[in-house]
């Protein structure tokens, strides 16, 4: 083994440079941090700075040219054009009902897998949550495609009660949505429940409350926070979302399809459009920051 | 809390309800791999596997499948080494800004993919197309690394914050300089971490169809994008609902493996 024996010298330099990043942590960190930080800043947020300043660019309409002068006509466009407002209306609307049905749905999932099903049974249980939540995005919405197609599930289910189902459309889109980002709810849902102390549940029966009671004074707001957690995701991968849209929507326009569309013809436009949903998250992260979910994140 | 005969009763039916909907659309797109008919009406006139052979053979998938598993294990690659860079600073070091960097491998994800999308596409166009390079296969791994450090860096951070670090103290109390302590003790114990973000990492760019779309140059197709790009065409149907099926057949093998490996790393969630 002579060929990966080092050297008496390259040991003494090893164990120098060893020495050297044990005595200064703040060396260490350096060396730890810099490429990192370069990749995330330069490459990640300097791509976004990029855009953010392109959304006060302005296309020319003749040559199709980016011309690189600040303006606020973008922004403009966007307060003042029906179109644009209806739109974001609509994104805005379509994020607070998936969240919405999300929790809805979620809730008597997530009691059931942490408090009322066997203990030894939960684990797969969670398992099972979250095995669907690695399932392919593209494939999620494709089977719901073939469910609300012509003459597919969702038609042959109703068929009988003299219904078809809703086709392609707005509803399709909030279902469809709903059906992705669920497991995000279903799991911190879980997590506070599970963690829900037995006691107080005991002492709200002794002072005399029944289920419902308990559940709306003491269940409720301890669970409150994990809802706004989860929330974030329901949310936030709604209002981006502009795949789905065109896969079940039909005719629907949300405001990543607005992005989408006027990439080729017209970024600066497409950038202060981008802006929309950015500064709504961040909007939605502040006000529910107060819940102190954020925390739980 | 006592819940009455009634009150579990409807939580049983509402969880299997839940249940119901998770998974009956996962089952009806293996059902309808096996559909004889090109359309996907319901029910299927009968069951066929011949849709699978042809699928086996087609070339478009395939050539897709391979450039998704190269983006998917360089990007994981880099993500690997990136992340677990920062988890080791923010886990074992107090430094100005730390809260500030967690929030930074937060955001790619965070933000939604079109906006990521055109940003890292505009600055390609604006700083790489000068100096000659263009949108290819190297494009989209540098977009998908860029998101996949968030579930490498949760993954660690959350095995290092577990492990103190007076076990690699003792290491050196014993002799061991910086890097045989690495080598010996820290690796080990975060080794199973590491393999668990790896694999989350590779299931999400294996996955990522926004950002792919906009980093991608002509000719690099994903899978997703395969699919994407087929879906609404009668012609290919057969195939893509086989495709479809395949995948829903290889999600469970990453969370399974991801499970084994570290039963308190943040599998659950992209954050």
């Amino acid at each position: 083994m002579t060929t990966d024996a080092p050297t008496a010298a390259g040991r003494g330099t090893v164990r120098r440079l060893a020495g050297a990043l044990h005595r200064m942590p703040r060396l260490r960190l350096t060396l730890l941090l810099t490429a990192p930080l370069l990749w995330l800043t330069v490459l990640y947020l300097g791509s976004l700075a990029v855009l953010f300043v392109s959304a006060f660019w302005t296309t020319d309409s003749f040559t199709s040219q980016v011309v690189k002068v600040w303006s606020t006509d973008n922004f403009h466009a966007l307060f003042t054009t029906p179109v644009f407002r209806q739109v974001v209306l609509r994104s805005v609307g379509v994020a607070l009902a998936v969240t919405v049905l999300c929790a809805v749905i979620a809730f008597p999932v997530a009691f059931y897998t942490a408090r009322v099903a066997r203990p030894r049974w939960r684990p797969l249980l969670v398992v099972a949550i979250l095995t669907p939540l690695w399932a392919s995005y593209l494939v999620k919405v494709y089977a719901w495609r073939l469910i609300l197609s012509e003459g597919g599930v969702a038609d042959w289910m109703l068929a009988p009660l003299g219904l078809s189902g809703p086709g392609y459309g707005l509803p399709a889109t909030v279902l469809t949505l709903t059906y992705l980002w669920l497991p995000y709810m279903i799991l911190p849902v879980h997590t506070a429940l599970e963690q829900l102390p037995a006691n107080l549940l005991d002492a709200s029966a002794d002072l005399g409350a029944r289920a419902g009671r308990t559940f709306r004074s003491v269940v409720l707001p301890m669970v409150l926070p994990s809802v706004a957690a989860g929330s974030v995701f329901t949310f936030s991968l709604s209002l981006g979302d502009y795949i789905t849209v065109q896969i079940v929507g039909g005719k629907t326009q949300l405001i990543g399809n607005l992005v989408y569309s006027n990439i080729e013809l017209n970024l600066p436009m497409a950038a202060a459009l981008g802006t929309v949903p950015v500064a709504v998250i961040v909007l939605y992260l502040l006000a529910i920051r107060r819940t102190g979910a954020l925390n739980s994140l | 809390m006592h819940l009455g005969r009634t009150a579990r009763i409807t939580l049983r039916i509402g969880a299997g309800l839940g249940f119901a909907v998770i998974y009956v659309p996962l089952l009806l797109v293996l059902v309808n791999s096996l559909n004889p008919d090109r359309s996907a009406s319901w029910p299927p006139p009968g069951l066929t596997l011949h849709w699978w052979s042809v699928a086996a053979h087609n070339s478009g998938a395939r050539a897709a499948l391979w450039v998704s598993v190269k983006a998917g294990l360089g990007a994981t690659a880099i993500a690997l080494v990136l992340g677990t860079l920062i988890a080791f600073a923010v886990a074992r070091h107090r430094f100005f800004g730390r809260d500030t960097v967690s929030f930074v491998v937060v955001l790619p994800i965070a933000l939604p993919g079109i906006v990521t999308g055109i940003a890292l596409n505009s600055a390609f166009g604006t700083v790489l197309a000068p100096l000659g390079v263009g949108l290819g296969l190297f494009t989209v791994i540098v977009g998908h690394a860029t998101f996949c450090i968030v579930v490498v860096f949760n993954n660690v951070v959350a095995r290092l914050r577990r492990t103190a670090s007076s076990y690699e103290e003792a290491a050196m109390d014993l002799g061991a300089t910086t890097f045989r302590a690495f080598a010996d003790v820290t690796f080990p114990l975060v080794r199973s971490a590491l393999l668990a973000g790896g694999l989350l990492a590779f299931a999400l760019s294996f996955d990522e169809i926004v950002v792919t779309t906009f980093t991608a140059g002509p000719g690099i197709e994903t899978l997703p994008i395969w699919i994407f790009g087929n879906m609404t065409r009668p012609q290919q149907a057969p195939v893509v609902n086989v495709v479809a099926a395949v995948l829903v057949l290889l999600s469970v093998v990453p969370i399974y493996v991801a499970q084994r490996l570290s039963a308190d790393t943040a599998t659950s969630s992209r954050v």
